[in-house]
């Protein structure tokens, strides 16, 4: 995993509440048995006119205009700020997949599902807590930004937890402190566990004392 | 002793390890495993040269991907074959027991865990997929989790976990004379919204929910997920453990009798402290459609297509003018003048015998509608489909017009052949009503399998009693 540092990204704005994991990563590209190469198939329906199938050029598919991530505006982006209960829906490891893939390393939302969320932490992914009120400044911000013809980029640092915006403005966000450790030293969730062979040995030991039935 | 919810006595007897921070380790009793989201995690086992902790404690079978007519041909699309042959031979090189194609236990894999007894009380389950929520029905902790926690779970047989909140659903009783488990379920999310449950374990109480059978209570639990909470548990009584008596995998004789009393214990106790209780009145409960393009956009078969302009908060008016957009509904359209393409009777939601047999009552002797292109009945396992035709149920489908196929996930999310073309309107028992979920451009309206059955019969929704 990709540890995650400082860093500074042009922010998209998705400004819809409730964006299920197959709006992010639609069930036909599922069939994949890689964890790679889902970036071109990031929101497939809402980008493409067409209907993708996988295998297929994604290049010379018609793009929905009307698509924020098709505005020219947004090319590189790598913050997403979205609306309440992002990525709610199906578990699908594949929507953080496709996300970070896009080249995202960020998502600022007022809440997420808890699944999407988790997921997120296990792939380099930032989801970021704000408050409803504070996500709408940076979408009324954004889209001032984009009125005025001027870029809209916001500066992440995990290390003190905080985002500042184009005008200095720094805003603090909070982050579990285990989940904030690993990302930023890029650790290996399985490796910190087999750290706890012995506990996880004598569970079973005892377990298997109380409830036989579990170990037959 | 300091009283306890079911959650909380759940979660203590599984805890390995607990840092100061309120970072668990959470052992896994049994991890149910499919062929869409455990191929990257096998992988991941073999590039770090890791082994599978405790291989018995693993079941897996494939349902997202297989067809559900034409078994004879095999899979024809070459991709979703790669994907159930990729789960085939990672299931064979680490000794993983599958239910594959040609078995008849094979099945949707949230039905297949309780019909084989493989997912039991008081057990932690896990799998990849976010419906597993439904094994909580017999008083089991169990949640979807992503692929990297299917690899973790793989190689350690644990979880990393925080401790969720208590939430109480409390439905009184009883039930109007009708009223499913699926209504009730729509109904809970209606009130609560599909976030209501984010970050929260759901426990589901009261008359209302304990009068249903074990199969009900599955129905419930499955959508705990689509109220936002990863897990939705039912305390455990005589409909549970009967329910598990003499299945393959239940414990047997003596075992038996010591499982039984542990079971017994698994009920929240009384005053246990809740972080949040909902009240529902069971009684009002009238049977559910959702109209829009979330399940939380639910009403009632008496109500009419809700309309934006009363809609006072922004974010929710914009979100109900899209769905209507996609939908291609009118507010303030009658629910029953909404005509109907196609019916599916099936999904981790709908596919057990009651199920079926709910919905035959509402078919025998009648024919779907002449505007209904397809009517698909998708029974959950080999077993239940074995069993219906014991009953003479596929006959009745059959006869008024229905497709009777084999198990799967089917078009519930149309990784295989049955899907809706775009713009088509179905009536489906499954739990997700999302944009493109049955086919892009599809549309989707969740029911219960009476209501299903009822739309096929008139080619638009109707009262299940007028047929
Ligand atoms: S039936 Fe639908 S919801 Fe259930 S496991 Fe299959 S795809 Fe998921």
């Amino acid at each position: 995993m990709q540890a995650f540092s400082t860093f500074k990204g042009i922010v998209v704005p998705l400004d819809r509440a409730n964006v299920d994991t197959d709006a992010i990563i639609p069930k036909q590209f599922l069939k994949s048995v890689k964890r790679s190469g889902f970036g071109p198939n990031l929101f497939d329906e809402w980008r493409y006119l067409d209907q993708g199938e996988p295998g297929i050029d994604n290049s010379k598919r018609p793009l929905n205009p009307d698509f924020v991530l098709n505005n020219p505006r947004y090319k590189g982006a790598s913050i997403l700020l979205a609306r309440a209960n992002f990525g709610c829906g199906s578990s699908r490891e594949h929507a953080p997949w496709a996300l970070e893939d896009f080249g995202f390393r960020v998502i600022i939302a007022p809440s997420f599902a808890d699944i999407f969320f988790n997921n997120s932490f296990k792939n380099g992914l930032l989801p970021i807590v704000l408050d409803e009120n504070i996500v709408d400044e940076y979408f009324s911000a954004e889209n001032n930004a984009e009125i005025n013809a001027e870029t809209y980029e916001l500066t992440v640092n995990l290390a003190t937890q905080t985002i500042t915006d184009p005008d200095g403005k720094v805003q603090h966000f909070e982050i579990d402190a285990f989940r904030k450790h690993c990302l930023l030293n890029g650790l290996d969730d399985i490796g910190l566990t087999l750290q706890h062979v012995q506990a996880i040995k004598s569970y079973e030991q005892k377990r298997k004392q109380q409830a036989p039935w579990l170990f037959t | 002793m300091q009283t306890r919810t079911l959650y909380d006595k759940l979660w203590d007897a599984h805890v390995v390890r607990e840092d100061e921070n309120g970072t668990a380790l959470l052992y896994i009793d049994r991890h149910l495993i499919h062929e869409v989201t455990s191929p990257q995690a096998f992988e991941g086992l073999r590039l770090a040269h890791r082994n599978v902790w405790r291989i018995n404690a693993n079941i897996a079978t494939a349902d997202h991907n297989v067809p559900t007519t034409g078994l004879e041909q095999g899979i024809t699309d070459p991709v979703a074959k790669i994907q159930v042959e990729t789960l085939d031979t990672n299931c064979d090189e680490f000794g993983i027991q599958e239910f594959g194609m040609g078995d008849i236990r094979q099945g949707i894999v949230h039905v297949m865990g309780p019909e084989q007894g493989a997912t039991l009380p008081g057990m932690t389950v896990v799998c990849g997929d976010s419906h597993t929520s439904t094994h909580g029905a017999f008083g089991a902790l169990a949640h979807g989790i992503g692929t990297s926690e299917v690899e973790h779970v793989l190689a350690t047989q644990c979880l990393i976990q925080r401790k969720s909140k208590n939430l109480l659903i409390d439905v009184s009783g009883p039930l109007s004379p009708g009223i499913t488990a699926k209504d009730v379920v729509l109904a809970i999310i209606g009130e609560i919204g599909t976030a209501g449950g984010t970050g929260h374990a759901i426990e589901f109480a009261g008359e209302g929910i304990m009068s249903l059978s074990i199969e009900g209570r599955m129905t419930v639990c499955n959508m705990a997920i689509e109220a936002g909470a990863r897990s939705g548990v039912i305390a455990v009584d005589e409909k549970t453990i009967d329910y598990f008596e003499g299945r393959p995998f239940a414990p047997k004789g003596e075992m038996w009798t010591q499982a039984v009393a542990a079971w017994k214990t698994l009920h929240s106790d009384a005053g246990a402290q809740f972080d949040r209780t909902v009240k529902i009145d069971g009684a009002k409960i009238k049977p559910q459609v959702t109209w829009g393009t979330s399940p939380e956009m639910v009403v009632t078969i008496d109500d009419k297509v809700p309309d934006p302009a009363t809609e006072n908060d922004s974010v929710k008016r914009e979100g109900m003018i899209a769905a209507l957009k996609y939908m291609g509904l009118a507010a303030n359209t009658p629910i029953t003048a909404i005509m109907l393409d196609k019916i599916f009777i099936g999904s981790c939601t709908n596919s057990r015998i009651e199920d079926l047999r709910a919905a035959a009552v509402v078919a025998k002797g009648k024919k779907v509608a002449s505007n209904i292109k397809q009517a698909l009945v998708v029974p959950g396992s080999g077993l239940i489909k074995a069993q219906a035709e014991a009953e003479g149920l596929d006959q009745i489908f059959i006869d008024a017009g229905f497709e009777w196929r084999s198990p799967g996930c089917s078009m519930c999310l149309a990784m295989n052949a049955d899907r809706l073309e775009p713009g088509e309107r179905c009536a489906s028992t499954s739990n997700r009503n999302f944009e493109g979920r049955q086919g892009k451009g599809g549309r989707t309206h969740l029911v219960s399998p009476a209501m299903a059955a009822a739309a096929a019969i008139a080619g638009h929704f109707s009262h299940i009693n007028k047929g």
